[in-house]
């Protein structure tokens, strides 16, 4: 078990380098001189040569990874070529609002495909099991995004009731956080539910089917009670394999929903500083979106040992 | 990156104890037929674009800005007065474009990498496994925002990057596949005939897994119309004035309140083509695989 956790731990911090080596590397095959770019075309060799230094660009690539990569386990991404600030405390700014985004759209996703993924399962040969699938296969057909769209039509333009866009801190005022916050989870955590409940179903009509289930039955358990008991502990593997999996498709889907509803998170300050061609800046957003979902990935490995006692073994 | 259990659950062979009934063989037959008549509505629009559209797609008529539907422009007009009806049409060839290319360099590169993988009993199969995990943590639209930042916003940068992305999937599908291939008892006479192993590769592995594969470019196809949409909708994919549906959605943005409509049309489209990719994959995984409940 222990040997076990290890050797997934080392995995995972080899992925993590492997990961910021590729990073850095995609970056550093720009052309182009940040100091240059910075400082414009008139600017004189000498002032250059002196932004390069400020910058660090002038070390040997290698050099400049290892200074990076160094700083990054306490939230020091470097200062940002085109603004001159310190990227780390941007970054986790931003991540606070993308993390309220994710989790509470994931929370909504659960609550959503869980009861509706068994009862397409336990249903699967009637009318409300059916309509269960193939409104989740519509669901999955439409981006978040366009969700987003859709819903501001109808309850910002249309209703009026719910605000179209904006950021407010909970800490600000959490009446309004809240009302900013339902339309944008609404958006993303309904079109992953699509996702999740035809997972949930599947899994669940795996382990309907399996002899331990039918010996429940056979011995006088209701349907949900042998669901209940036997069912849904091993129906959880798959499902929250799938889940892990979403995870990285609702950080990305964040992107753009955030940009659809104007939210300050992580996406917006991706996308800018892409248009500011502020590289170190994506450099380390990208960055904390991959450690994000390598995290998960983690997380969900060493969960399957939680969930089911026979992989402790192995 | 899970090493556990297999991450794809929908690969899973389920038991058969009389699993479906005619009802759902019924239904897996019609959601096959649905998607293919999907698939073939979009397929069919962006080839008829090449011979014929209502109206110049890229023409600006100032005179006929945002429209609404009527017997000349039978879905209205956009802010430049271009007609939606041509514009759509043009959008379905992007998008095609996008995700044949997409698809393509995914299967070529993952199909040989993840046989390779099933075959190779040293370390390098292994390791082509763990940079496949590793590249599934690099998303597509978060690659092409990538390329976007160090190559500039293209079509071309968008169909690669989604590109890339898709090869961990062509790659496990491929693996696992072809592992079963390998185990079984005509393959073991094809070794002991003294057959090589690229030849077993292409004689027997390839035509048995072609199913698993077919299956996974309409999922995959699917996957990079979705991608590709997100990706113009933030001016990383397609560049204007070449209309795509993903542009569309986002100039309409602005006009939410004048005109939901140009919105609504390329969200449609995109909807309809995501759905007819995904149903065509579903129904195909069931004709190919009759083990395996709709799903």
């Amino acid at each position: 078990m222990l040997v076990q956790v290890l050797r997934r731990l080392a995995v995972f911090v080899l992925s993590l380098v492997a990961a910021s080596v590729l990073v850095f590397a995609f970056m550093a095959v720009l052309p182009g001189d940040p100091a240059q770019i910075a400082l414009g075309v008139s600017a004189t060799p000498e002032s250059v040569a002196a932004t390069r230094a400020a910058f660090g660009t002038d070390r040997p690539l290698v050099v400049q990874y290892a200074g990076w990569v160094s700083g990054l386990p306490v939230g020091d991404f470097g200062s940002s070529y085109v603004s001159r600030t310190a990227i780390g405390p941007q970054i986790l700014d931003r991540v606070q609002v993308t993390l309220w985004l994710v989790l509470c759209a994931t929370a909504l996703a659960l609550v959503l495909a869980l009861p509706l993924g068994v009862l397409a399962a336990a249903r699967h040969r009637s009318a409300s099991g059916a309509v269960v699938s193939g409104v989740s296969q519509l669901g999955i057909a439409v981006p978040s995004f366009l969700a987003g769209i859709l819903l501001v039509t109808v309850f910002a333009v249309r209703l009026g009731v719910l605000p179209s866009g904006g950021w407010v801190p909970p800490a600000q005022n959490p009446g309004e956080f809240v009302r900013h916050l339902v339309l944008p989870v609404v958006a993303l955590g309904v079109v992953q539910a699509a996702v999740l409940t035809r997972y949930v179903r599947s899994a669940v009509l795996d382990v309907l089917r399996e002899d331990y289930v039918r010996t429940a039955r056979a011995k006088g358990l209701g349907p949900l009670r042998a669901l209940a008991r036997h069912g849904f502990r091993n129906a959880a593997i798959p499902v929250v394999t799938v889940l892990a999996l979403q995870v990285a498709t609702l950080l990305i889907g964040a992107v753009v929903v955030e940009r659809v509803f104007v939210i300050p998170g992580l996406g917006s300050l991706l996308l800018d500083g892409t248009a500011n061609r502020d590289l170190l800046l994506v450099q380390g957003v990208v960055m904390v979106l991959v450690v994000a979902v390598l995290l998960v990935n983690l997380l969900v490995d060493l969960l399957y040992t939680v969930i089911d006692p026979r992989l402790r073994a192995g | 990156m899970s090493t556990a259990p297999d991450s794809q659950p929908a690969a899973q062979p389920a038991p058969v104890l009389g699993a479906r009934g005619p009802a759902g063989r019924r239904r897996a037959t019609a959601g096959l037929l649905i998607g293919a008549v999907l698939v073939g509505l979009v397929v069919l629009t962006a080839l008829v674009s090449f011979v014929w559209t209502p109206y110049d797609p890229l023409q600006v008529d100032s005179t006929a800005r945002l429209l609404g539907p009527s017997g000349e422009h039978l879905l209205g007009t956009d802010k430049f007065g271009r007609d939606t009806v041509s514009q759509l049409m043009l959008g379905a060839r992007t998008t095609l474009f996008v995700g044949f290319i997409a698809v393509g360099l995914a299967a070529v590169v993952g199909i040989p990498l993840g046989v390779f993988a099933s075959m190779s009993t040293s370390w390098l199969g292994a390791a082509v496994m763990r940079a496949n995990d590793l590249l599934l943590a690099f998303p597509a639209l978060l690659l092409a925002i990538m390329f976007g930042a160090v190559f500039g916003a293209s079509t071309l940068t968008a169909m690669v990057a989604i590109g890339i992305a898709t090869i961990p999937a062509f790659a496990r599908i491929a693996r696992s596949g072809a592992l079963q291939v390998l185990s079984t008892e005509y393959v073991l006479a094809a070794r002991a005939a003294g057959r090589r192993r690229v030849g077993i590769a292409v004689r027997h592995v390839l035509p048995n897994i072609s199913g698993l594969l077919i299956v996974q470019a309409s999922v995959s196809f699917a996957i990079a119309v979705l991608a590709e949409a997100a990706l113009s909708f933030l001016g990383f994919g397609t560049r204007p004035p070449t209309p795509s549906w993903g542009r569309m959605l986002q100039e309409s943005q602005e006009f939410l309140y004048l005109t939901p409509r140009l919105a609504l049309v390329p969200g449609i489209a995109i909807a309809v083509a995501v759905l007819g990719f995904n149903l065509l994959g579903d129904g195909l995984r069931d004709r190919f695989d009759p083990k395996l409940e709709d799903r």
